[in-house]
């Protein structure tokens, strides 16, 4: 089965999953964001890259925040932006979601980026177009690569070597796919510890088999580790049939000063946003020296200018 | 009209015949095999050579889509796939809009389904009203009218009780209950089989336990009240390991397996392929080969289509919202010899899943090509390879993930009744 | 696979006579306020060296420029961009843009480009090692160490060896794409 990500030669056409990805591919979109990074000093911080051309910034399920890291880096990149939240609003008179699509390829779009409850939506969207390229801003469960990537590139700047690294990715890992793009990217960068650390509940079945070693126990699964990964435990999954409380939660997996003391010395502690305090994160710890949680943001407007540009780079050529 | 089928492979399992023989149909009937009858003018005759004469296909599962939701196909265009497949008798469930749970809805489908004049159908009733699971139907009026048996569908019953009720009523008049295992609570909001495919692709799982606790369930009521059951779509390893033992047992069950669910797996999803969204779910390969293996031992009796027409629309659709269902009419014989082949059994095992021992299960007498029997037969080409294209399919659903794909068997001639309802 | 091939009839001149050349009009008449940027890979060479020739005293600035060059569309982003560098500041200075070959000028428009980025410069003085002729844009060296008679579409490449001398050559992946062709 050809790699619906990839054109022809084997460069990236959309970015819909890390899964499956070259490790080259990877490492070429971490340093072209290494360059974007050092344009934030500068007086102008656009680059004219995408200039003339259209991202339309497509999300069928509400985020600020996510949707206005894109737009700045589309920005800084000289494209157009058109924002558009379809929350279901011209799904319910009847159009679907392709319909929505051919609609705003016939307006001249260049570049969707994609966010969607349900899981594998970019990969129909990507299947359906021929000339534009689809960035996955989180489809469901299944994948968030530019968060992967950020994540990644947050370590590397701190870390540097992966092949030595133990990483802990804490909370609910069945519903995240922070969680799943972080995996994936982690291991075909080389880590050689990565663990799924959480209750049962929110551990998803054979989670094993995607390269991650599972800790119930929240002592054992940090101990040692060079990065701390917290994932945001949604409201709605705090009481019910996954957990009986937040309070319980925290008591057995919040990222406490105490509990971050398990892990190596120098580990950094990263989060994705946005922070349920006292839940998953204590704030001692979001806003204490081993937090980079505030330089993930930075770092995502360059990883995600890189993705940009490298996607309008290839497209013309894979077309020809 | 007398008909003469000359030179071909008659394999009927049944009757335990695999060899070359002429065969003479006259009044609907199967008049003699091997040596024409004494004064047997021919009006018409087929010649067979190359070709494999079987009996016409008995499908335990094939919605029609009448009445409620003829936008996605019509009784006509089904029925023409039907034959196409060289289907001549199949089983409708009740899951019409509205459901069939009144003797005038059947009777209506009966009565549009003769007028068509090509495949044989038999529906199954609906055991509670409008498929709720509260109130039984009035299954003796609903066999009068024509149905061969109750089913919820796949709206599993949730209610025990109600499940116990409707089990010991029908069994008062000895009616058979069809059944799929299900649990609807563990399979509530799932997708896709729980396992590792679900977890990378992000698709909520439905376990394979929510199929054995059912049958656990099912099993120890039909223990409880003798009914027989007949249970419908089996998808995991362990399901078939208790039916297997169940069947030790002496328990009055039957089972089958749909077509597509003998062939592929959860890892045939892909990158989020929709034609491969159904109930239950394709599960790992592993359970998909118990079931062949329980197929090819009889713990399975029969392999049916499952048919299940989708319009385009509803699959072009991100995979948790498509709808579910696999078009099969008009791949059941292949995907039979298909399995047989790749089992390394021979033709007669694949014809007897679609055939005789479907036709046992429905108590008919059919699926069997002995002197006197009904002449419904399908000759096909067992070497010829089709191509499955959208324009091959007359089903009005394309919904299936072999579509681009070639698969054994090119339906020929079918026969209903010794009539010829199709030919290609 | 190091001999220039036949086909160029001049022999390429020596790299160092070349800088020796540049330094020699660059030392008089430039300022030790003046800001340097080079281009890489060959302009941050060759622009370290006069750097620390001439002592200048705001720190080397690098320009990537890959964010900036009008062939994106059709080349796409060449992999692994440096980050560009400029540290001092550009508003009201004057600047040595470096480069080692001047060709179409298009390298040096898009440097400009980004320059401009990092503020208003007072002025831009272009400095290269050697000029090729071939220009596209009109952009011409105000300090140039010589010019080099090579065909059009040949690839010339500044190297440096390990003690950091330079020498001009020709790509060998050009040669062996020609060869195929």
């Amino acid at each position: 089965m050809n790699n619906p990500q990839l054109n022809d030669r084997g460069g990236l056409r959309h970015l819909l999953t890390i899964e499956g990805l070259p490790r080259e591919i990877l490492v070429n979109i971490l340093d072209t964001a290494r360059s974007f990074v050092s344009l934030s000093g500068r007086e102008v911080k656009k680059v004219p890259l995408l200039r003339g051309k259209s991202v339309f910034n497509l999300f069928f399920e509400p985020s600020t925040r996510t949707r206005t890291t894109f737009e700045i880096a589309a920005k800084r990149l000289s494209a157009d932006v058109i924002n558009l939240n379809v929350q279901s609003s011209s799904q319910t008179k009847g159009e679907t979601l392709l319909d929505t699509i051919d609609n705003l390829a016939a307006m001249h779009a260049d570049m969707f980026v994609v966010r969607h409850s349900q899981s594998g939506a970019p990969h129909l969207i990507a299947r359906h177009l021929t000339r534009q390229n689809v960035v996955n801003a989180g489809d469901g469960r299944h994948a968030h690569p530019t968060q992967g990537l950020l994540d990644a590139y947050t370590i590397r700047h701190h870390k540097k070597d992966f092949s030595k690294l133990s990483v802990a990715i804490v909370g609910d890992v069945l519903h995240s796919r922070v969680a799943r793009s972080l995996i994936h990217v982690l291991n075909i960068l080389g880590t050689p510890d990565v663990r799924a650390v959480g209750p049962r509940t929110l551990l998803p079945t054979e989670i094993e088999r995607l390269g991650v070693r599972v800790y119930t126990d929240m002592a054992a699964g940090i101990r040692d580790c060079d990065v701390v990964v917290t994932l945001r435990l949604q409201n709605e999954r705090m009481q019910g049939p996954l957990l009986p409380s937040p309070q319980e939660y925290f008591k057995s997996y919040g990222l406490t000063p105490e509990r971050l003391a398990l892990a190596k010395k120098d580990a950094i502690v990263m989060h994705p946003g946005p922070l349920n305090r006292g839940v998953e994160i204590d704030s001692a710890v979001a806003d204490g020296p081993q937090s980079v949680i505030l330089q993930q943001v930075t770092f995502g407007i360059a990883v995600r200018m890189a993705v940009m540009a490298i996607l309008a780079g290839q497209g013309k050529a894979g077309a020809a | 009209m007398n008909i003469t089928i000359k030179n071909g492979r008659l394999v009927d399992p049944r009757n335990h015949v695999d060899a070359t023989t002429d065969i003479f149909i006259a009044a609907g009937r199967i008049a003699a095999l091997g040596k024409a009858p004494a004064g047997f003018r021919p009006e018409h005759s087929i010649d067979a050579k190359g070709l494999v004469v079987c009996p016409g296909l008995v499908d335990l599962s094939a919605r029609l889509r009448e009445p409620g939701f003829e936008y996605k196909a019509t009784l006509e265009s089904e029925m023409h796939a039907a034959v196409a497949g060289g289907v001549t008798s199949l089983v409708c469930p009740p899951d019409t809009d509205p459901p069939l749970d009144e003797p005038g809805l059947v009777e209506m489908l009966k009565r549009r389904a003769e007028s068509l004049n090509l495949a044989h159908v038999y529906p199954l009733g609906a055991l509670t009203a409008g498929l709720k699971g509260t109130h039984l139907t009035e299954m003796a009026e609903l066999v009068d009218s024509g149905c061969v048996a109750f089913s919820q569908a796949d709206t599993p019953l949730i209610d025990t009780q109600m499940l116990w009720r409707a089990m010991q009523y029908a069994t008062t008049y000895s009616y058979q209950v069809w059944l799929r295992p299900q649990d609807s609570f563990l399979a509530r909001d799932g997708i896709a089989h729980d396992g590792e495919v679900a977890t990378r692709l992000g698709l909520s799982g439905i376990p394979a336990f929510a199929e054995t606790i059912a049958l656990a369930t099912i099993l120890t009521l039909v223990r409880e009240t003798g009914t027989r059951v007949h249970l419908c779509r089996l998808s995991s390893a362990a399901g078939v390991d208790m039916v297997r033992r169940a069947k030790a047992e002496g328990l009055p069950v039957s089972c089958d397996v749909s077509a597509h669910h003998a062939h592929l797996a959860d890892t045939d999803i892909g990158y989020f392929d929709s034609h491969c969204h159904v109930v239950p779910p394709f599960r790992s390969q592993r359970d998909r080969d118990a079931l062949r293996q329980g197929l090819a031992d009889g713990t399975i009796d029969a392999m049916c289509s499952d048919h299940a027409p989708v319009d385009e629309d509803a699959k072009q659709l991100p995979f948790g919202e498509s709808e579910v269902g696999v078009t099969g009419l008009e791949l059941l014989l292949a995907l039979a010899i298909k399995w047989a082949d790749e089992m390394k059994l021979p033709l007669s095992a694949a014809i007897q899943c679609v055939s005789a021992r479907p036709a046992a299960i429905l108590g008919l007498d059919a699926g069997h090509l002995a002197v006197g029997a009904a002449a419904d037969l399908c000759v096909f080409d067992a070497k010829a390879h089709v191509r499955i294209t959208a324009a091959h399919l007359r089903s009005q659903g394309k919904n299936t993930p072999y579509i681009g794909y070639e698969l054994p068997g090119r339906v020929r001639h079918t026969l209903v009744g010794g009539r010829v309802v199709f030919e290609a | 696979m190091n001999t220039p091939l036949p086909e160029y009839p001049d022999a390429l001149p020596e790299a160092e006579a070349l800088f020796e050349e540049l330094l020699r009009q660059l030392k008089p008449r430039v300022s030790h306020a003046a800001g340097m940027v080079g281009i890489v890979t060959g302009g941050a060479w060759l622009a370290e060296r006069l750097h620390a020739a001439l002592g200048l005293r705001a720190p080397l600035g690098v320009l990537d420029a890959s964010f900036y060059r009008d062939d994106f569309v059709e080349k796409g982003i060449k992999p692994h961009t440096s980050p560009s560098q400029v540290p001092f500041e550009v508003q009201g200075r004057e600047i040595l843009l470096v480069d080692d070959i001047l060709y179409t000028g298009r390298t040096v428009r898009a440097a400009m480009n980004e320059l401009f980025d990092y503020g208003r410069p007072a002025r831009i003085d272009l400095v290269v090692l050697a000029d090729r002729g071939g220009r596209e844009l009109p952009i011409e060296p105000v300090y140039c160490g010589g010019k080099v008679n090579v065909p059009k579409g040949a690839i010339l490449m500044l190297e440096r060896d390990p003690s950091n001398a330079f020498s001009l050559r020709f790509s060998a992946a050009r040669r062996e794409r020609k060869a195929q062709a």
